[in-house]
C-alpha cells in the first residue's frame, strides 16, 4: 500500500519505518492473507473461465451430443447409445473419402513443403548479397490471410479464365479441369499450402542452422568436403530435433485443412468438395454433415473420430521423435 | 512485485471477468416503450429483396419504427445455416427473416420459434396471396409461419445477338414457338452449337435439371426428393429420374457451359458472355443484369419456357419468437408483403410477386424490362403463375439437391450417365438420412 510511504512518523529514518511497515502490516493482516492466498488464483482466473467457457464444456458437449440423434429438424432429442459411431465407422464411405483426401493432400503437400523450405534455409545461409531481404520476403506470406490465398490460388486456378490453364496452353498442354481430377484438385490446393508455409518452415530452418557450429564445416572444407556433401552430412543431421518439430506442426496442421479446399470452389455445394468429393476433406465433411444435413448428433461423432485420428498421427510422430533423438 | 504493481494487477484481472461478465450480458440492448424500436430484416442474395424504397416510406409513417437491412450479398446456403443456428439458440435472428421455399419447410419442425402470424391477422390477408404460396407458408397443424414475398415462374433468358448469329430466330415470340418441349430446346440447342463454336447453349446442367425437376415434379408427382409424409423418394419418383435423363441427354448433346451455379466462374461467364441461354425463374433476371452488366445490356432477352408452367425459388417472410418486437415486426412483415409493395420490388430486383393483386397491377402486368430489350417480362412471368401446382419440398431438400447437382457435374466432367445416377441415389439416400 502506496500510502504508508508519506505515514512515516517524523524523527525516524524513513527508509528504516519503510522496512517496520512492509514487516508488519497494519490494518487488515486478514486481508493480506486473503490476498496471498486467492490473488494467484485471480490472476490466472480469465484464463481459466474463458477455456473452461470454449474448451472444456464444447468437449463435453461434443462428446454428449454424438451419443444422440440431436438436430434442428426433430423436437425431441433421443439417446442412441454408439449408434452413431457404428454408422460411421461401418457404413459412410463418404467419410472414409474425406479421410483419404485428407492425408492425402497431407503428404502431397507437406513433403515438398519441407524440402522446399530446407533448400531456402540453405540457400539463405550463405553469404548473399541483399541477404536480409530475401529472408525477409519468404516470411512474407505468412502475413497474408488463409482466405485471401484461397481466393486468388483458386482463380488461377480457374478452368476458363485461370493463369495456370493460360500458361499451360502457351507450352502447347491442354486445359485441365483442376476441379474435375481428383490428383489435379490436390496439387492446386498442396500448392495453395505450400505458398504459405513454406516460408515459415524455412525460417525456422534457417534459425536453427544458424546454431550449428561453423568450426565443423571448416574442418569439413579441410577435409575436401563438397557443399552439397557439408550439407547432407551436417546440416541435415544437425537440424533432425527442428525437422521433426517442423512435421508435427505440419501433421496438425494438414489434418485439420478446410479453408483452401473449400474456397477452392465457390457457388452451391462448396463443402461437398468438388462434384464425386475429390477434394473433401474431413472438417468440410463433418460442416455438411452439421449444415447441410441437420444431423448434429452423426457431426459430433465425426469431430470426435477427427480427434482420435490427430490423436493417433501425433503420437506416431512422438514416437518417431523419440526414435530418433536416442538414435544421436 | 511492489503493492502498487500488485494492486494494479488485480484491478485488471478483475476488470477482465467483469468483462467477461458484461460479455456474456450484452445483446439484450433493452428499449424503452415510448423510444424508437429497430427492426431488423434479414434477406439473402446479390440483389437483396429489393426493399430499400419500402423501408423508407415505412419509417417516414411510422415515426418510431428504425429499420436495418442484413444479408444482402450473402448466399442462400450461408445465410440457412446462420438463420438455423439463431433459431435454434433462439437469439441473434432478425425481427423479421427471409425464408426460402426451399427451406422453409426445414422451419415447419422448428415452428413453435416463430410468432403465429395468425395471432397478428395474418389469416385475413390470405386472398393476398395465390393459394398455393399461401398453403406453403403455412405448417401441417396450420400455423402461418410466413408469408410470401415473391415466386420463381418460369422462362428461358437468351442472348438474342447470339441466336441471330447462329441463324436462329432472335424474335422473343418465335424463339418461344422454337421450343414447345424440352427435346425441341435441346434440339434447338444442337443447331446453336453447330453453327457458333465459340459459345456453348446453356450455362450449366444443374440450372436446366432445376427448371426441368421443377416443372415435371410440379404437373406429375407434386414433389421431388421427399413425399409428403417426408420419406425419402428420390430412388423411386419417376420426376426425379425423367429430369436427371433429359439433363444428361443435353449434356451428351454438348450443350452445357459445365459452368457450377452460383460459383465465380459462372458469374465470369456472364461477365465474358460464354453461354446463349439459361433457365430463368424471375428472380434470375436480377441475377443476370447484375452479373452481365451493362455491356451486354439490350442483348438479352426472355421468351417462354418449354413445356407448361412450372415454379422455381421464391421466398417468406416470417417473424422468430426471440423478437422483442413481434407485433410491430409482423406489421412490418404484412407491409412488405402487401401487393402494392411487391410489386415495388418486381420494379427493383425483377422479383415477381406472389399477390394475384399485384400480378394484375399494371406495373406489373405491363411491365418491360428494358435491360432485357424490353422484354414484357410481367407478362411472361405471370402467364402461367396463377395456375401453378405447388412442389412439395421436404426438410433436407438442400442436403438431397446438392447430391444430385454434384452427380450431374460429375457427367459434364466426363462420368457416364448410369454411374452418375447411381451415385445421385445413393448419396442422395446418405444426405437425405
Amino acid at each position: 500500500m502506496s500510502s504508508l510511504e508519506t505515514t512515516a512518523p517524523p524523527g525516524l529514518d524513513p527508509s528504516r519505518s519503510r522496512r517496520t511497515a512492509r514487516r508488519t502490516p497494519s490494518g487488515f493482516p486478514w486481508l493480506t492473507r486473503l490476498d496471498l492466498r486467492l490473488s494467484p488464483y485471480l490472476f490466472v482466473l480469465p484464463f481459466f473461465v474463458i477455456f473452461a467457457i470454449f474448451g472444456v464444456y464444447p468437449i463435453f458437449y461434443t462428446v454428449w451430443i454424438a451419443l444422440t440423434d440431436r438436430s434442428p429438424l426433430n423436437a425431441t432429442i433421443s439417446f442412441v447409445g454408439l449408434d452413431n459411431f457404428v454408422e460411421l465407422l461401418t457404413n459412410d464411405p463418404q467419410f472414409w473419402n474425406a479421410v483419404w483426401n485428407t492425408f492425402g493432400m497431407f503428404v502431397l503437400s507437406t513433403v515438398p513443403q519441407l524440402l522446399l523450405a530446407l533448400m531456402l534455409a540453405n540457400a539463405l545461409n550463405r553469404r548473399i548479397r541483399g541477404q536480409m531481404f530475401f529472408r525477409l520476403a519468404i516470411a512474407m506470406p505468412i502475413i497474408t490471410s488463409t482466405a485471401v490465398v484461397a481466393l486468388i490460388f483458386s482463380m488461377i486456378y480457374a478452368r476458363d479464365f485461370g493463369l495456370a490453364n493460360w500458361l499451360l496452353d502457351l507450352v502447347g498442354v491442354d486445359p485441365i479441369d483442376w476441379r474435375a481430377n481428383r490428383f489435379a484438385s490436390w496439387f492446386a490446393i498442396s500448392t495453395m499450402v505450400d505458398w504459405r508455409w513454406v516460408g515459415y518452415n524455412a525460417l525456422i530452418y534457417l534459425a536453427a542452422m544458424q546454431s550449428i557450429s561453423k568450426d565443423m564445416y571448416e574442418a569439413a572444407a579441410l577435409d575436401g568436403a563438397s557443399r552439397r556433401r557439408q550439407f547432407w552430412s551436417i546440416t541435415i543431421p544437425q537440424l533432425r530435433p527442428t525437422i521433426i518439430f517442423t512435421l508435427i506442426i505440419s501433421t496438425i496442421g494438414g489434418l485439420q485443412l478446410f479453408t483452401e479446399p473449400l474456397m477452392f470452389t465457390s457457388g452451391s455445394g462448396a463443402l461437398s468438395g468438388g462434384s464425386e468429393g475429390q477434394f473433401q476433406t474431413i472438417t468440410m465433411y463433418l460442416l455438411e454433415v452439421m449444415n447441410t444435413r441437420f444431423r448434429w448428433g452423426y457431426a459430433g461423432a465425426v469431430a470426435l473420430v477427427l480427434f482420435l485420428l490427430i490423436a493417433s498421427v501425433s503420437f506416431v510422430n512422438y514416437l518417431l521423435a523419440r526414435r530418433i533423438s536416442s538414435d544421436k | 512485485m511492489s503493492v502498487t504493481s500488485r494492486r494494479r494487477f488485480a484491478a485488471i484481472a478483475l476488470a477482465s471477468v467483469a468483462v467477461l461478465a458484461t460479455g456474456t450480458a450484452c445483446g439484450n440492448d433493452s428499449e424503452s416503450g415510448d423510444g424508437p424500436i429497430t427492426l431488423v430484416v434479414d434477406v439473402f442474395g446479390d440483389q437483396g429483396f429489393g426493399y430499400e424504397e419500402l423501408y423508407k416510406q415505412y419509417e417516414s409513417e411510422h415515426p418510431n419504427v428504425k429499420i436495418q437491412e442484413r444479408g444482402k450479398g450473402l448466399g442462400l446456403g450461408d445465410y440457412n445455416t446462420r438463420l438455423t443456428q439463431q433459431i435454434t439458440a433462439g437469439a441473434g435472428a432478425g425481427d423479421v427473416v427471409a425464408l426460402e421455399e426451399g427451406t422453409i419447410v426445414q422451419f415447419y419442425a422448428q415452428a413453435d420459434k416463430f410468432v403465429n402470424l395468425a395471432d397478428h391477422g395474418a389469416n385475413d390477408l390470405k386472398s393476398n396471396f395465390l393459394p398455393w404460396k399461401w398453403e406453403q407458408g403455412l405448417t401441417p397443424d396450420g400455423k402461418v409461419l410466413g408469408l410470401g414475398t415473391d415466386i420463381g415462374s418460369m422462362a428461358i433468358c437468351y442472348r438474342s445477338d447470339l441466336f441471330k448469329a447462329a441463324n436462329l430466330p432472335a424474335d422473343r415470340e418465335q424463339v418461344g414457338a422454337l421450343w414447345p418441349t424440352w427435346d425441341d430446346f435441346i434440339a434447338t440447342g444442337q443447331k446453336f452449337v453447330a453453327a457458333d463454336k465459340k459459345h456453348k447453349f446453356v450455362d450449366s446442367a444443374t440450372n436446366f435439371y432445376n427448371v426441368v425437376l421443377m416443372q415435371t415434379a410440379g404437373a406429375g408427382s407434386g414433389h421431388t426428393y421427399f413425399d409428403k409424409n417426408n420419406q425419402l423418394v428420390v430412388g423411386s419418383n419417376p420426376d426425379v429420374k425423367s429430369a436427371f435423363d433429359l439433363t444428361t441427354k443435353m449434356i451428351s448433346a454438348g450443350l452445357s457451359n459445365h459452368l457450377k451455379s452460383f460459383s465465380n466462374e459462372w458469374n465470369a461467364g456472364f461477365k465474358n458472355g460464354t453461354f446463349a441461354a439459361i433457365g430463368c425463374p424471375a428472380w434470375m433476371t436480377g441475377v443476370i443484369k447484375g452479373q452481365a452488366g451493362d455491356a451486354f445490356a439490350g442483348k438479352w432477352d426472355v421468351a417462354k419456357a418449354p413445356g407448361t408452367g412450372g415454379n422455381w425459388g421464391g421466398a417468406f417472410l416470417g417473424v422468430p419468437k426471440s423478437s422483442k418486437h413481434p407485433k410491430e415486426a409482423a406489421e412490418l412483415v404484412k407491409f412488405l408483403t402487401s401487393a402494392k409493395s411487391q410489386a415495388e420490388a418486381f420494379k427493383k430486383v425483377g422479383n415477381l410477386p406472389s399477390s394475384p393483386q399485384a400480378l394484375s397491377d399494371p406495373a406489373v402486368a405491363e411491365a418491360t424490362n428494358d435491360y432485357f430489350s424490353n422484354a414484357p417480362v410481367g407478362k411472361i412471368f405471370a402467364a402461367g403463375a396463377s395456375e401453378l401446382k405447388p412442389v412439395y419440398l421436404g426438410p433436407k431438400n438442400q442436403a438431397v439437391r446438392d447430391a444430385v447437382e454434384n452427380a450431374l457435374r460429375s457427367v459434364e466432367q466426363g462420368k457416364a450417365a448410369d454411374a452418375a445416377w447411381q451415385d445421385a441415389v445413393k448419396n442422395g439416400e446418405a444426405a437425405g438420412k
